[in-house]
This record gives C-alpha cells, structure tokens and sequence, in this order.
C-alpha cells in the first residue's frame, strides 16, 4: 500500500521539499523579518512604527511557521542531518532562537504600553528577531559549502571538534560573513518590497529608495560569492557510494576535497544554471520596478530571486547536504541521511494533502487583510492594532 | 565515556524549558475554546457585551500566547540541538509527528491567530468567528501530534531496531497514532488545558464581581467558564491517565513508583495516602493507606495485581543480560558479521537491545559487563520514588480542590446565590494558580517517570544527549533562565495589569474605569 515510490525516487522528492519549505521560509518569513530590520530606519515617529508593525502584523506568526515546518520535515526526513546541524552549529542556533524570542512578544506587547522607552524597546527587539537569523541563516549555508568539522563514531553519533563555545568564532569566517550579508540583504530587500506596497507614506517611499540601493548591492554580493566559491572554496566529490536506494549508512561512501567540485552539477545538468541567473537578475529586477513604482511585481521579482540563490546553494552541493571537512565519509548526503521508507512516504502524503490547504487558507488570509495600513486606521484602533 | 554532570545539565535545561512552555500552553487550549464560545453566543444573539467578552478575554489569551509561541520555538529546536543522539536514534518515528503538528497545527493556529487580534474591522462577523475557530482547533491539534510523538516515547509502537542503520525505524503510522498511552495522554492533557482556562476566566470574573466592577460583563463570563470548567475538571479526573498505566513496562514502573509500591500487593492494592519512599531500603515507611482503592484506580479491576518495583527489577535484570547478547550481536553485525548464526543471535534479544544499552554508563562494551555492572545497572531501571509519589499526589489533590471550586461555583451561580457567599468568589480568585499547579506536576509525573528513559525500554537518556560540552550547557542554561526570567516578569507584569483593568482596556468606553474614573487609575 505505502510503496507506490521507490525509495530512491523518494530520497530525492525530500530534497526538493525541505528546499521549497526553506525557500517558502525565505519568501514568507523573508518579508516580515524584513520589515523588522528596516522598522528603525524607515519608520521613525510612533505612528509610523505602527504602520510598518502592522503591515505584518496579521501574518509574521504563519510565516515563521514555514521555518518550523521545515525544522519539522528535518527532523522526520532526514534525522542524521537535523542530529549532527543543530547540535554541531549549538551557538549559531541559540543566537537565532534567542533572537527570534523577541518577536512575538515584540508584536503583542509593544503597543500594550503607550510608552516612548519601552515601545522603541521592542522596536529593537523586532529589528534583532530579523536581523539575527537573517544573518545566521547565511552564514550557516556559508558553512556548509566549506564544509563542517564534525564527524560520525562507529555508532552514528555526531561528534565536534573543542567547545561550541569556542567554535562560534571560525563560524563567522569571511566566506560565511559574505553569505551572511547576502542573505541578510535578500530578506531587508523583501522586506521593503512589502512596505512599499502595503504601507503608507513616509515609510512607503522610504523603503523605496532603500531598496533601489540595496538590491543591486545584493546581486553584485551573490555574483562575487560565485566568484569566490570558484577561486577559493573547494567542494566535495562522492568517488563511491552504496546505490540510490539502499538502507542510509553514511559510512560507507568515499567522499574527497576536490577545487571546482560545487560547479560540477552546472556541466552535468546545464538547466541548472537557471538558479544563479535568477539569484542575480532577481534583486536587479526588483529594483528596477521598486523604481517604476511596481513594487507588487517587484515583490515577486525578489522572491524569484531568494528561490534562485538558495536553489544555487543546494545545487551546487547536490548530493550534499552538510559535507564533513574533519571526516569527508562522515558527510551527510541525500541518499544517505534520509529516514526510511515508509516514514519518508507517510510524510509525502501528509504534505500533498496540508501543503495545498495551508496555502489556500494563508491566502484567504492575506486576501481579507488587504489593504495599505494607513495612520488614519491605526488611530481608530489604537486599542487593538499591534 | 559519559560524564554524568552533563547529562543532568542536559536534563535540566529540557525539563526547565519544557516545564516553562507548559506554564503558557494549558491556558491557549483552555481560553480559546473560551473565546469560540463568547464569539458563537455573540454571532447568533449580536449581542454586543459578548463582543467585548470575546475581545477583552481574548487580550488576555494574546498576552500569554505570545510566550508559548517563544518558547514554544526552544523545543522545536532542542531535540536537536541538545539530544542529538537522540534525534538520529529515532528521528525516524519521533519526527514525523512533530513534522505533521508543522503542516497540520500550527500552521492552521498562526495563520489565523493575527486575523482574531487584528481582523475585527476587516472581516464580518461570521468570518471572524470562523477565525477564532480555527486558532483554538490548530492548538488543540497541536496538542494532538506533540502528545502522539510523546505516547510513544513513553510506549514506543510501531516501530523497529534496525541494526544496519543503528536506530529505530517506523513499521505502522497507524500504530504510532492510535498507540493507546497517546490517546489517553491526549484527552487527559487537553481536558487539563480546558480546566486551567476556565479557572483563569473564573478567578478573574471573580475578583471583578467582589469589586463590583463591571457586573453584567463579569457574571456571564463566570458563568461561561463556570459550565465548561466543571464538565472539563470532571472528565480530566474520569478520562484521567491512569488508564494507561496497565500498558508497556514503563507504565508499569511509573504506576509502582507513583505509589510508591515496592512488593506486588494481592489485588486489589491499597492506595498509600501518605508515606516516605526510601530508595535505599526499598521500602515505604510511615504509610497510610485506603484498601481497594489503588487497585480500582490503576487496573478497573478487583482482581488484577499491581506490580511492584522490586518484582519489576527481578524482570529487569533478564532482559539486562539478554540485552548483553544483543548488543554482542550488534557489534558483530556493524563489524561486518553477516552470518545466519549472528543474525539469528540478534534477533532472538533484539528487543532489550535498549536494556544492553544501559550498561553503557558502566562500561564501553555491554557485551562483557561484569555482575556488579549488571546489579548497578539494574538499580537505575526505576526512576527516583519519592519526586513521583508527592507530585503525584499534588497534582490530584489540585485536581479535587478545582472540582469542588467548579461544582461549588455552578451551584451558586444557578441557584442566583453567587454575590452573597463572598467566600465563594474569594476561592475562585485563591484557586487560579490551582491548575497549573497541576499540569506542572503531572508533567513531572509524566516525564520523570519515564526515567531512565528517554524512549521507553529503546533508548536511556543519558545516551540521549548530543556530544556537547559542560560549559556549552552551563552557557546555555544560564541564557535560558536570564532570558525566561525576564519575559516572565514582563508578562506577568502585563497580565495581571489588564486582568484589573478588565473590559475598559478595548477602549470603547462604556466599561467602568472609562465611565466612573479616570482611565487607567487604580
């Protein structure tokens, strides 16, 4: 009854779909962590604040369950990659928690107090809960295409080089600041599309502009980090491996360090290149209708461009997932870290049936709640908008 | 080897954040059935007060649904980060619950939660009832799958040791969500969320009515949370979890250590009323027990003996040293052993492979353990008694003193006599802290009577952990307990402020602060 899919087939579905919920994540959650790395800079009076809070304010909390979700299907799909990143990046994962505890409480709390200290407080507090795991995010992929210094024991466990204290340090490498940045960028970007289509003026204008200077500035940093992924960061390269759809035991494959090894996949599949080119025009084009004053199109155009440079990230490493720089053979791939069959395919049904009606409601959701947030509506719901 | 101050850091950390989350999740599926109630009353009377009731009650329900989403987050993250072993071991049946409660809970409860705050002028009146129904129908869900994947870490069906890939492996969905103990656990723990939002509602309307502030908005919100408390306070006691203790082996320890029962009593066991478990001498002094009672309670059954501890280790001890044998033919087998002889070794003791595996904090190779690492390991199958034996007692004692708020309350209230027994509304307002009292220690009774288990009779905790440092937990934990501490004061802080501020906080004024005082006095 439950093996209408070969194992291998379904190995590789996973893939995709942990790709499209984090890329969901970007595109959903992108935006409202977005708004709240601008909210000090676009917005500055407490009416203006408002505005910009309350351009999300309906919806940041579904969106950040697609970075849930996708932590869920991590964990279900592959347990050995959601082992060995969570614990291995310890401190990078409690700075992004700790940062993303500032924005619930930032959205219900802040406008519970008609206080100028503690209202400006939160407003930090939104700005670090988008900031931070914008920043992390980046980094973390950053780390991942260098490679991760962890390794497997004859039992399975994850193992780490020192303390996790200590390693929080060599994390934040140049190449994983550079990806930092961008994604950081991607998301602000994102972010400005949204306020400049749903908020009023000022802040509407104001995103504008900032947009049509960050987004280029986006693509340039993607094209750079290309170049420097071919010159400087070497990839990985599986020699051998058990087939496709044999039971995951990581420790069976041989992997080498090899140069150009994160290019290979553009020779052998060349659509793949589809994924860089939308990682750069994406940001450029979003500028360019950020500028014509498109900023509905524009928003589409950076969400293009999000799904284009993390497809890169994870094309590039295919079959990667988290390649080990400590112990190559101990590195997660997506043949070799998925759970078993039966799981990865009760997890497939449960998605073909709630992926559907979850976007169908988010919809309706974002449908009913249309409309530019204006200071004239906030002002007649001072009690109850955020 | 493992360094036992890292696990208990490790313990620690999960209990306390855990414990934390449950302070703020009792009260979102309590209140928001609440909430669904005042709104349906509002949409097929439209009268305007249950509006107001929806919407102040409703504030309330925000201010502390913003802290279970925070820290809600901790746990999503924690089995990985902190039990990575764990999350390998059985990421495979553990993670798809928790993937499905993603899809199917919470999206439902977070995409609509911000159109019940922020939708009222937007949306029409049966839309926005149609909203409130769904955040409180994602909670509850959410509720659902999270106690799936914990029923089965207390009694873990379904499921397979797979020596190839060294972990657990799903063989039935359809057994790891019907598993009884999930079922159970499920009904006893939302009825628990219903009873802790009833008590919130009627301690708050209490205190309003004692003031005499605000009557006619005060009465019916007692009298909503009145009804609903009393049919939820008596189904958590009769649908309570005992039930379930018949089921699996560590039910069966969890059930003697909450009763602190260390011989198997002729059926039907007495229930120890009070007592001192000692966990030295293996026995209970100074008890006081009521016949019949225990037997009744545990096994529905006037015939059917309740196991006690000392009878369970003598169990223990044989599946230890079968589990010896398994773990001797796992090694053979991840050496590259693939002879017949080998496999058959394996599968014959397969099941206490988990058992084996206990000897690990004694030895790095179960498989030659000596007798004394046996005896020791033996000792450690059984949680402590004595933490079980009173939060067990806690909790139920909690359990009765609601009961009797609620059917005290009911009765007053229908009999139109509530305004003039003071004394009543008085415990109303004494009783608020009543259930999470409760929940707090039927969690413990719960989780740290599956001890030594992470999962029941497959996995010990102390294997659980990831390979992380003391001083990485040390850090960490004192994160925690900054950052927790601090947004619980804030929260308390405004909590309690527009509990007293009642109605006149939704600013419509016509509430008594806007119409007799100033607003925001007091």
């Amino acid at each position: 009854m439950f093996d209408f899919l070969d194992y291998a087939t379904l190995k590789f579905i996973w893939w995709i779909l942990v790709g499209a919920l984090l890329m969901g994540f970007a595109i959903a959650d992108g935006m409202d962590m977005g708004v709240g790395v601008l909210l000090p800079f676009v917005a500055r009076a407490d009416a203006e604040r408002r505005i910009a809070i309350n351009t999300v304010g309906p919806h940041w909390d579904g969106n950040q369950v697609w970075l849930i979700t996708a932590g869920g299907a991590i964990f279900a799909a592959w347990p050995a990659v959601y082992a060995a990143a969570f614990s291995g990046f310890y401190m990078a994962m409690l700075l992004v928690l700790f940062a993303l505890f500032f924005r619930p409480v930032g959205f219900d709390y802040r406008s519970k107090i008609d206080n100028d200290v503690w209202r400006s407080a939160w407003d930090w507090g939104l700005f670090v809960g988008g900031a931070v795991p914008a920043l992390i995010f980046g980094v973390a992929f950053g780390n991942l295409l260098q490679g991760v210094p962890f390794h497997l024991d004859d039992m399975l466990r994850p193992h780490y080089q020192g303390s996790l204290l200590t390693a929080l340090l060599p994390l934040l490498n140049p190449f994983a600041r550079l990806a930092g940045a961008i994604s950081l960028g991607m998301f602000t970007v994102h972010g400005g599309l949204w306020l400049q289509l749903r908020a009023d003026d000022p802040v509407a204008s104001r995103a504008r502009k900032t947009v049509m200077a960050l987004a280029p500035a986006v693509a340039l940093l993607f094209l750079g980090a290309g170049v420097w992924l071919w010159f400087g960061v070497d990839g990985y390269r599986v020699i051998s491996a058990p087939a496709h759809d044999a039971l995951p035991n990581p420790l069976a494959k041989e992997v080498v360090r090899a140069t150009h090894a994160w290019f290979d996949i553009y020779a052998a599949v060349p659509a793949a290149a589809a994924a860089p080119v939308a990682g750069v025009l994406g940001p450029l084009v979003a500028a360019t209708l950020a500028f014509a004053r498109r900023p509905g199109w524009g928003f589409v155009a950076s969400a293009l461009g999000m799904v284009g440079v993390i497809g890169s990230a994870g094309l590039s490493m295919f079959p990667f997932i988290m390649p080990s720089s400590l112990d190559p053979r101990s590195s997660l791939t997506i043949w070799d870290a998925p759970s078993s069959h039966l799981t990865l395919t009760v997890m497939l049904i449960a998605t073909a049936i709630f992926l559907p009606i979850v976007l169908g409601y988010t919809i309706w959701c974002y449908a009913n709640m249309w409309g530019r947030v204006t200071a004239k509506e906030i002002e007649a719901q001072s009690h109850s908008a955020y | 080897m493992i360094d036992p101050d890292f696990v208990e850091l490790s313990r620690w950390q999960f209990a306390a954040t855990a414990l934390y989350h449950f302070l703020f999740v009792p009260l979102t599926l309590g209140l928001s059935w609440l909430l669904v109630i005042m709104e349906t009353v509002y949409v097929m009377t439209g009268k305007e007060i249950y509006k107001d009731m929806t919407r102040f009650w409703g504030k309330l329900f925000g201010i502390n649904f913003a802290l279970g989403v925070t820290t809600g987050l901790t746990m999503e993250f924690e089995f990985g980060t902190n039990w990575s072993y764990y999350s390998h071991y059985v990421g495979d049946v553990f993670g798809a619950p928790l993937a499905i409660e993603g899809l199917m809970a919470f999206f439902l409860e977070s995409t609509f939660i911000g159109l019940f705050f922020l939708g009222w002028e937007k949306l029409s009146k049966r839309k926005h009832l149609a909203v409130t129904f769904f955040t409180a129908l994602g909670s509850n869900l959410s509720a659902l799958w999270i106690l799936v994947a914990n029923g089965w870490m207390q009694n873990p069906v379904g499921a397979v040791f797979s020596p190839q890939t060294m972990r657990m492996e799903m063989q039935s969905f359809s057994q790891v969500f019907f598993n009884p103990v999930a079922q159970v656990k499920f009904v006893h723990t939302v009825a628990a969320g219903y009873v802790t939002g009833s008590m919130f509602v009627l301690g708050v309307s209490a205190w309003h009515i004692l003031k005499g502030r605000d009557l006619p908005f005060m009465r019916r919100s007692f009298a909503v949370a009145v009804g609903f408390g009393l049919a939820s306070c008596l189904s958590v006691i009769v649908l309570g979890d005992e039930s379930g203790y018949t089921l699996g082996d560590v039910q069966k320890v969890k059930l003697a250590a909450i009763e602190a029962e260390w011989h198997t009593e002729p059926a039907p066991a007495a229930f120890t009323l009070f007592g001192l478990p000692s966990q030295e001498k293996q026995e209970t002094e100074a008890k006081i027990q009521i016949p019949w009672m225990m037997g009744l309670i545990a096994t529905r059954s006037l015939d059917k003996p309740v196991e006690g501890l000392r009878d369970l280790m003598v169990k223990h001890e044989q599946r230890i040293r079968s589990g010896m044998l398994a773990y001797d033919g796992l090694m053979k087998i991840r050496g590259g052993d693939a002879s017949p002889e080998t496999k058959a070794l394996f599968d014959a003791h397969a099941k206490d492979i988990g058992y084996g595996l206990l000897l690990k904090q004694f030895t790095d190779n179960p498989a030659q353990a000596s007798d004394e690492q046996v005896k020791a390991a033996v000792k450690t199958t059984i949680p402590t008694v004595w933490p079980l034996f009173w939060a067990f007692r806690v909790m139920v004692g909690m359990g009765f003193v609601m009961l009797f708020v609620f059917a005290a309350g009911f009765w007053l209230n229908a009999a139109k006599r509530l305004e003039q027994n003071r004394w009543m509304l008085w415990l109303a307002v004494l009783a608020i802290p009543a259930p999470w009292i409760a929940c707090e220690t039927g969690w413990l009774v719960a989780e740290f009577g599956r001890q030594p288990w992470a999962i029941g009779e497959v996995l010990p905790t102390f294997l659980a952990t990831s390979s992380l440092t003391r001083a990485d937990l040390v850090f960490s934990l004192a994160c925690f307990l900054t950052f927790y501490t601090l947004l619980l004061v804030i929260e308390i802080f405004l909590m309690q402020k527009y509990a007293r501020l009642g109605p006149s906080s939704l600013g419509l004024g016509r509430y008594h602060f806007e119409t007799k005082h100033a607003l925001y006095a007091d």
